[in-house]
């Protein structure tokens, strides 16, 4: 399928470079109290990193509608169990009146 | 997205026979596997719902759960598994291109780096086996909170100890359960540890051995410019995998850290 | 390919010469084949079998509460038959009935392709759902278990010294055999339909298809983590969803319900793409509402997936997320009667011939509706908590699975008998049976909501004295079902040898699969077809829609 354009050579090592400083970055930042932000920025850094492999090792960028569409149907997916989840245990300990 | 007439790369050794051409032989492949890892991304996702609703639970029995594992060793093996993401992707831009050396190269380079990920866990289970932190009893040793199987031991990472110091010195994320009851929910996170990291290190292994597949037919130039779906293939599985692990660090090895250290 | 209608003067029709059936010999052919065709036999075969199986567990359960006193069984024994009869029939013979078998040999006819996309999967499905099935046999020899076919925590975990394991293995087994069909259908319906054949004009047998596939694809996982974890929790004492050790029991209801009850979807949805294939057929009209059809099938598929906890409503859920899932779970009954009522259009001012699918697509209509809304009952609060656990549960759906999907499954049968064999089957003994099956139905379920509303809870061998001529009316009913349900399968198999030849069309109906000879040859077309216009061109000019 030479048609798709693909990352060059020296995208991906740019890739790898920002992913390399995404985890440094992660584990600097965790031995800093933040608060509540700690789990924020965690999770922020790692969907960030997680994109970036979609993105570019997982090409994503240069497929079809198709692709994105079904990437985007599991984490849509996922959010709906993990939201739904939540919302019984998260409320459980309201009263009624 | 009708399928085109026959083209003529319809001849080529890998075609078979219900597709009209090779390009929509590729298409199927690369769609197929979306498809799969769709799957993949809810039977994690399962885990890892379940993980925060007790998260959110025990949130003082995962802290001291969190801080007894090392966090250097994870943090090791998040680069090594990163490292390992890109010779993947690496080794399918060279089958692309049609370098056949350098694919081999490259899966050779995943392979090692995923074994070295895998070395990496299994000292980190031993570890966790030394000090009675395998959540049941598996192995003939029962979980113990209490700072390993001999009670006492400083050597290994007492975490009902730690939660005891921690409500002594008022951390307000200490609710007025005894440390003893939050020391037993320690069991809760390390379940969840082993599961997700368990889950984790299968698929890591399945990878190796389908890597090792992917090496052989990479050896004996079965993939160029027309033909690597099979690379690609895999190549996604793995990079899936990486993104597993790049939720799973700072998940597991990293919650409230800030509080122990530095 | 000649455009000439083959109506008016009834002529002898001749068998093709060469077919999947007689392409090649013996065991390794059919072992070894990776022909959708074959393979949707091989599952025909091996889910006829679980049904009588399941089947033979509902009689003795019959059987059993003929009488209030628990004098046949003990009631470990009762325990055991019912969590049989549910796995056996949802995990072996729903799930996969309308998918596997007619959906495997349909699907790839009716979107003019060769074959499905993964071949080599499909077969793989096929033992892999064998592999499960052994399994749960297994678990049967050797004594049972005795869960309930929703493997409860921590009764299931922690308290049974049945094998619960071995059972819960089998179906995190067979699961995957779900999943690898369904992935097969989604790349296939994206990625092989011939040229012209766009999404508007995909029979609604595909999309139903496609839909249920979203569901496999995106449910069946969860169940998969769902019980390898309860097989840890039993194994090791991992203590997740036991309460000694704080875990929480009802998160693996929560985790259990997430795939269950849009698999309550993956059974119904195929079925309802059957009767619109035969209500549009047998009305001879185009289908009414095509579109709002095709995409309530991926309406019901989306919305299957944030009703799970109104099963859970008497479980110690929160209040205000019951409060939300009640009312999604209204929301699904929107889509569903679209159907409903679009199907009820389509046959309005029709020229309706009751043939034998007919009787059954007509059955099914009747008896979802009734299922169907008695589920809003049990999606309303307040009356759930009346009617929880009570026959009136399991007489709702039974009414969605044996009055919906079984009679869909049999309606399907019976209208692609003849694509699969090349041969009809006796029309008047059919006729027959799907009467018997439908009064038999009736006559063992309604009574069932009946003694519900009373207040019988189900899953107990015994009962008080005054619910029991219901309970005959229903043990009564169900022997004139079974008879229903044997009759097809003494004359299905006399029809493969004396039945009359079918022709390639014998209900002239439209669609790519009656497009190809009867059994189909196996690369299922000798050109790729092309489609030139829409679906369901019935009525006026009969024109047939498709030139090659």
């Amino acid at each position: 399928m030479s048609e798709h354009a693909h990352p060059s050579r020296a995208l991906y090592l740019v890739i790898f470079a920002a992913l390399i400083v995404g985890t440094c970055l992660t584990w600097g930042i965790a031995f800093k109290d933040l608060g509540i932000w700690n789990p924020v920025v965690a999770l922020t850094i790692a969907v960030i990193k997680a994109t970036l492999v979609i993105l570019y090792f997982m090409h994503v960028r240069y497929s079809n509608k198709l692709t994105i569409v079904t990437v985007c149907a599991g984490f849509f997916w996922l959010l709906i169990l993990i939201s739904l989840s939540l919302s019984d245990y998260l409320s459980r300990s309201w009263s009624l009146q | 997205m009708s399928n085109n007439q026959t083209t003529t790369s319809a001849h080529h050794p890998a075609h078979v026979h219900q597709f009209d051409s090779m390009e929509q032989q590729n298409e199927v492949a690369s769609f197929g596997m979306w498809v799969f890892l769709l799957t993949e991304i809810m039977m994690f996702g399962g885990l890892f719902a379940a993980y925060l609703i007790y998260r959110i639970k025990f949130y003082p029995a995962f802290v001291a759960g969190s801080t007894s594992i090392s966090v250097a060793w994870g943090f090791a093996n998040t680069l090594v598994l990163i490292g390992s993401s890109w010779t993947m992707a690496m080794g399918v831009w060279a089958a692309q291109q049609g370098k056949r050396k350098a694919q081999v190269w490259f899966i050779l380079a995943t392979m090692v780096l995923g074994a070295a990920f895998l070395g990496v866990k299994a000292k980190e289970y031993y570890d966790k086996y030394e000090e009675c932190h395998i959540p049941g009893h598996i192995i003939g040793k029962e979980f113990n909170a209490w700072g390993g199987c001999k009670v006492g031991d400083p050597s290994m990472g007492n975490i009902a100890e730690e939660i005891r110091d921690a409500k002594h010195h008022g951390d307000p994320s200490i609710p007025e359960n005894s440390a003893i009851e939050t020391a037993k929910q320690t069991q809760i996170f390390f379940s969840f540890y082993f599961a997700m990291t368990g889950l984790h290190a299968t698929h890591m292994l399945i990878g190796l051995g389908v890597l090792t597949w992917l090496l052989f037919r990479a050896k004996r130039g079965e993939f160029g410019p027309e033909y690597y779906s099979p690379v690609e293939n895999v190549g996604l599985y793995w990079h899936f995998v990486d993104i597993v692990w790049i939720f799973l660090f700072p998940l597991l090895y990293l919650i409230s850290r800030h509080q122990h250290h530095g | 390919m000649s455009t000439v209608n083959q109506v008016a003067i009834p002529k002898v029709e001749v068998m093709p010469e060469k077919h999947y059936l007689n392409d090649n010999y013996g065991i390794r052919s059919w072992l070894l084949t990776k022909d959708h065709k074959r393979i949707a036999v091989l599952y025909l075969f091996t889910i006829t079998f679980f049904f009588f199986l399941g089947g033979l567990f509902a009689a003795l359960i019959r059987l059993e509460l003929l009488t209030p006193q628990g004098d046949l069984f003990q009631s470990d024994t009762y325990n055991k038959l019912f969590t049989m009869h549910g796995v056996n029939m949802i995990f072996f013979f729903l799930i996969p009935s309308v998918p596997a078998v007619l959906g495997n040999f349909l699907v790839p006819l009716m979107v003019g392709a060769k074959d499905l996309a993964f071949p080599k999967i499909n077969l793989l499905s096929w033992y892999i759902f064998i592999a499960g099935a052994a399994f749960a046999l297994a678990a049967l020899v050797s004594g049972g278990v005795d869960t309930g076919w929703t493997f409860y925590t921590p009764l299931s975990s922690g308290f049974l010294k049945t094998p619960v394991v071995v059972l819960g293995v089998g179906i995190l087994i067979a699961g995957f055999a779900s999943i690898f069909t369904g992935l097969n259908f989604i790349v296939t319906v994206h990625r092989m339909r011939a040229p012209g054949l766009t999404w508007g004009r995909l029979p609604l047998f595909v999309w139903a298809n496609y839909a249920a596939s979203l569901i496999m694809v995106l449910g069946t996982p969860v169940l998969a983590i769902t019980l390898i974890l309860l097989v840890l929790e039993r194994g090791f004492h991992i203590g997740i969803f036991d309460p000694k050790l704080g875990g929480d029991p009802v998160l693996f209801q929560h985790m259990f319900w997430f795939y269950s009850h849009p698999a309550v979807y993956i059974m119904i949805l195929p079925g309802m793409g059957v009767i619109s294939e035969i209500i549009t057929c047998f009305s001879r009209k185009r289908v009414f509402g095509y579109t709002f059809i095709a995409f309530s099938s991926i309406a019901i598929a989306v919305f299957g997936f944030v009703v799970w906890a109104h099963h859970m409503f008497v479980a110690g859920i929160s209040t205000y997320s019951a409060l939300v899932f009640s009312l999604l779970s209204f929301a699904v009954a929107i889509p569903s009667a679209v159907k409903v009522f679009n199907w009820t259009a389509t046959m309005y001012k029709g020229s309706v011939t009751l043939s034998t699918p007919m009787l059954y697509a007509l059955g099914f209509i009747g008896l979802f509706t009734i299922g169907g809304l008695t589920g809003l009952f049990l999606a309303a609060l307040g009356l759930d908590i009346h009617v929880h656990d009570t026959y009136f549960v399991v007489a709702h759906f039974h009414y969605v699975m044996v009055g919906g999907m079984v009679m869909a499954y049999l309606g399907g049968l019976h209208f692609w008998w003849p694509k699969m064999t090349g041969r009809l089957y006796p029309e008047a003994w059919a006729k027959m049976a799907a009467l018997i099956t439908f009064i038999g139905f009736n006559l063992t379920f309604f009574p069932q909501f009946i003694l519900g509303y009373l207040g019988m809870p189900r899953r107990y061998h015994a009962y008080p004295e005054e619910f029991q001529v219901l309970n005959v009316l229903s043990s009564a009913g169900a022997s004139v079902l079974a008879v229903g349900f044997i009759l097809p399968l003494i004359y299905f198999l006399y029809s493969l040898r004396y039945g009359q030849v079918a022709g390639n069309n014998p209900w002239k109906a439209t669609g790519l699969e009656w497009e190809t000879t009867s059994p189909p040859p196996t690369h299922n077309f000798e050109e790729t077809p092309i489609v030139t216009c829409d679906p369901y061109n019935y009525g006026d000019d009969e024109e047939v829609h498709v030139v090659k």
